[in-house]
């Protein structure tokens, strides 16, 4: 199993969970699983064409995957996934 | 334009007094005289005296800056002292600058203070920034971290980083000659409204104040040249799990601040690449709105409205209208509740949330459906003056 884990501002529409476990062999595959699971989610993580938002960074362990291989890059048992999206506040 | 991770300034003398002053500084050897006149003669702009900036200026300024810069044109409010530590509730009611710069003369006499009462723009940023080593961005809106990360490729000066939501914070330092800048990490902001702002989601009043010492922390390194910094790392903090994480950043080659073919070579409208046109407009502008006073001369008569609470469980507890509570982001899977003849007057704490519900619910078909104009907010400032505002 791969473990996603969903930051704050998302919760709200992944169940309030901090972290989803999906059985899968690519970082494509693992959150078409977790937005099959959540489908409140799309939106927030896809645009309407169906590619990822600029402002969500997806990062296989501690590597982004936009210089790895993208949505087909390679997951296991043991990896995790973590969505990055950018946050403002601060005061 | 080059950046340099290491500040050098020109070092300053110490007095007797400031020499036991930041002894336990001296007998350091990372710090020592060499540092501790580095500091001094380091000049570090934060911008915004408020969650971040209030740890991030009350450390450099006890730590010996020598100069320190903030940019600021709010005034405080009861709801800030939560976490802007800097302020007190005697300050309640004057310039966030006034009182800041109090406080930090109190705590340091040898600091030399400079205040800016303005709201940073991509007019005054560049001019700004030239008159200072490093820059400590405590702000809290997308405009703001775009114009400023910007701006410090532009004039070369380091960005430290830190943004809080909720309980999660992130930090980096942005914009050094090697390493990536914030739109190396973030091309593009997010469409206005999808990501919530502090006043909406709420932050635990400490996480400013661990991340604001994290930037604190990369400024003083940054100028002794010492350490590790944060430059191609993102650290990630989870207060509530007390979890720190850190990811990889990379130099964005396409990237149009800092890359090979740069496009921003000077600074634009901010507000505009982030889709933003005024200040605080609501996202679904152009909703049907029903003002409070209408509505409550409306249920003294008797008639029939259903009152549509989309706030969270928790936000009801503090104060409600008696109104059937389905928060937004359950409206989908919970709108069988609704009856779609009646007429239904939605609202949340300041009206932007259940504009959106309104927007909804139009989408599904519904077709009397109003906004209540600035929320329970104006409710408790034009109808119920005992309602608790939060």
């Amino acid at each position: 199993m791969t473990k996603i884990h969903i930051p704050t501002p998302l919760r709200q529409y992944a169940g309030k969970q901090p972290a989803v476990e999906v059985k899968a062999t690519t970082v494509g595959e693992a959150l078409a699983g977790l937005v099959a699971r959540h489908p409140d989610l799309r939106r927030h993580l896809y645009t309407d064409d169906g590619k990822l938002r600029a402002f969500v960074n997806v990062y296989v362990n501690d590597e982004d995957v936009r210089y790895l291989q993208k949505d087909a890059t390679a997951v296991g048992d043991g990896d995790t996934i973590s969505i990055v999206p950018s946050i403002a506040g601060g005061r | 334009m080059a950046t340099t991770t290491e500040v050098k300034p020109e070092p300053g003398t110490l007095s007797n007094e400031e020499i036991l002053r930041y002894s336990r500084h001296l007998i350091m050897p990372e710090v020592g005289m060499e540092g501790q006149q580095k500091l001094k003669a380091a000049r570090v702009l934060c911008i915004g005296a408020g969650g971040l900036g209030s740890p991030l200026a009350l450390y450099l300024a006890a730590a010996g800056v020598g100069t320190l810069g903030i940019v600021d044109f709010d005034v405080v409010d009861y709801t800030n002292l939560q976490r802007q530590i800097i302020h007190s509730t005697a300050d309640v009611g004057r310039k966030k600058l006034d009182s800041a710069a109090e406080k930090l003369a109190a705590i340091n006499p040898f600091l030399n203070i400079r205040k800016f009462e303005t709201r940073l723009s991509s007019e005054n940023a560049l001019e700004i920034f030239r008159e200072f080593d490093i820059i400590a961005d405590g702000t809290d809106n997308f405009p703001t971290r775009y114009l400023v990360n910007d701006a410090c490729v532009l004039t070369g000066k380091p960005n430290v980083y830190g943004s809080i939501f909720r309980f999660e914070g992130q930090a980096s330092v942005f914009a050094t000659e090697a390493g990536p800048c914030y739109r190396c990490l973030y091309p593009e902001p997010p469409p206005p409204g999808l990501v919530p702002s502090c006043a909406e989601g709420g932050v635990l009043g400490i996480l400013p104040g661990l991340v604001g010492v994290i930037q604190a922390t990369e400024v003083i390194k940054l100028i002794l040249g010492k350490g590790e910094p944060l430059i191609g790392r993102l650290l990630l903090i989870d207060a509530l799990g007390m979890k720190f994480r850190e990811l990889k950043l990379r130099k964005n080659p396409e990237c149009p601040a800092c890359g090979t073919h740069r496009t921003i070579t000077k600074l634009i409208d901010y507000n505009e690449f982030c889709g933003i046109r005024g200040e605080e407009k609501p996202v679904d502008a152009g909703v049907p709105e029903i003002q409070v006073e209408e509505l409550k001369r409306r249920l003294d008569a008797g008639d029939d409205l259903f009152v549509l609470d989309v706030r969270e469980p928790h936000e009801y507890q503090i104060c409600n209208l008696g109104g059937h509570l389905i928060p937004l982001g359950d409206l989908p899977k919970r709108i069988h509740e609704l009856d779609s003849s009646r007429e239904i007057v939605a609202h949340c704490r300041s009206g932007v949330r259940s504009a959106k519900a309104v927007t909804f619910l139009q989408q599904a078909g519904f077709k009397k459906v109003h906004n209540l104009a600035g929320g329970i907010l104006a409710w408790a400032d034009r109808v119920d003056t005992k309602m608790p505002k939060y």
